[in-house]
């Protein structure tokens, strides 16, 4: 006769008990986390700088971590800003976990920083499955991709809080076709917003600072629609997650 | 890759689990996992990596079962509850209104079924509940 152990576990339990930890500790601080994902070369670091650069300019404290499988040449390009920037090499790992972020931060994260812009790796697949204890996760595709990207990676597009084009100065010249893309993110997540930007001519990017202010005051995100799931439970109750709601359906702005 | 990280979550998991059950030392016979269609997972990678992930480990001789979970939404508006397909399509067209997952995000480790040591005690480890992973 064999013995048979009920778990009923969240597979990635361990990652959710860190993002939450890590989400009370920034809240503590009064800091709000950003997580930006994307395919390798989106422009997740050219717009960060551009964001970073306003920031500063404007006078609210903000900081940046990216992380790469290799070099620190991201860390060195977001650092021109003048914010304080770290660099994490994943050391071959093709996205970031709570833990990995929740190191790099502990000794480092300068006391009274508003805004903890998080550049993940350039991967569209695994970073949507780790929390990391942000307050707003966006998800970005460039005019150059095509316009299907958001329903080719349903899991990035479908939990993002937000979703951002990027080098919108080249839609003319590839022939981006706009309302095929959004029609893909309103299939995946009815109701997200969307911004426009091109890290070229600067557009969209105060845009995006604000609403990213705004996530910051306080003010309710966009909830997706893959983010709650009803009647049957994903995580175990000890570790409740942002994506653990029991809360009835809302309807998305 | 993706499975191989969720690959050593689990046998991480599970290896803690016995742990705390003081059977840390009893070998896994097989592990269901519970992955949903819309998890961001897939099944024949996970089945692969645990083969690498589970060696030398309590898991090395177990079977990887895994129940999918279908992807399936319900619109508060009319009613209407379906399959949300793959891509999902989480928007009712009808009434012009996102509807709610009802289904398919589960990633969770259902249940471990061990050896029976009485039967086992002094056998060397069965070739027949070897099952090798592709
Ligand atoms: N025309 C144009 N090019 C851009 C824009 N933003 C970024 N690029 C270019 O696109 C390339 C990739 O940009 P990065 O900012 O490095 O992209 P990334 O997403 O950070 O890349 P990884 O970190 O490697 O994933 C670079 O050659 C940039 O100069 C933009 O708004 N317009
Ligand atoms: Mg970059
Ligand atoms: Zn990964
Ligand atoms: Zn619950
Ligand atoms: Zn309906």
């Amino acid at each position: 006769m064999c013995r048979t152990v009920d778990l009923h576990q969240a597979v990635l339990a361990k990652n959710d008990t860190n993002a939450v930890e890590l989400r009370r500790t920034l809240d503590d601080r009064g800091t709000t986390a950003v997580n930006l994902m994307s395919s390798p070369g989106s422009g997740k670091t050219a717009l960060l700088e551009a964001l970073l650069t306003r920031a500063v300019a404007g006078g609210t404290p903000a900081a940046a971590v990216t992380a790469d499988l290799a070099t620190e040449n991201d860390a060195t390009r977001l650092a021109r800003s003048g914010a304080p920037v770290q660099q994490i090499l994943t050391d071959g790992l093709c996205h970031l976990e709570a833990g990995m972020l929740r190191g790099k931060l502990e000794g480092w994260l300068p006391g009274g920083t508003r805004l903890l812009f998080v550049e993940n790796v350039g991967n569209l697949v695994c970073p949507a499955s780790y929390d990391l204890g942000e307050t707003l996760r966006i998800a970005l595709a460039s005019v150059t991709e095509g316009e299907d990207k958001p329903v080719k990676y349903p899991a990035a597009f479908g939990l993002a809080h937000l979703v951002v084009i990027t080098k919108t100065d080249l839609a003319d010249a590839v022939e981006f076709r706009r309302d095929d893309f959004l029609s893909g993110v309103q299939q995946v997540n009815p109701g997200v917003p969307v911004i426009e930007t091109s890290a070229r001519t600067g557009e969209g990017v105060d845009a995006l600072l604000a609403h990213v202010l705004r996530a910051a005051d306080g003010r309710e995100t966009h909830t997706p629609v893959l983010a709650r799931q009803h009647e049957k439970h994903l995580h175990h109750h000890d570790t409740p997650s942002a994506e653990h709601s029991h809360a009835p359906a809302g309807t998305p702005r | 890759m993706h499975e191989l990280s969720i690959a050593l979550a689990v046998v991480d998991q599970v290896d803690t689990a016995l742990r705390e059950r003081g059977a840390e030392r009893v070998p896994v016979r097989s592990l269901t996992l519970r992955v949903g269609e819309l998890s961001g997972v897939v099944p024949e990678a996970l089945d692969f990596s645990f083969g690498v992930a589970a060696e030398g480990t309590a898991l090395a001789d177990a079977r990887l079962l895994i129940e999918t979970v279908e992807g399936r939404a319900r619109c508060e508006g009319c009613g209407r509850d379906t399959a949300t397909g793959m891509p999902p399509d989480l928007w009712c067209g009808a009434c012009e209104q996102a509807m709610s997952l009802t289904g398919g995000r589960e990633l969770e480790i259902a249940r471990v079924v061990l050896e029976d040591l009485e039967i086992r005690q002094g056998d060397d480890v069965p070739e027949a509940s070897h099952v090798p992973h592709r």
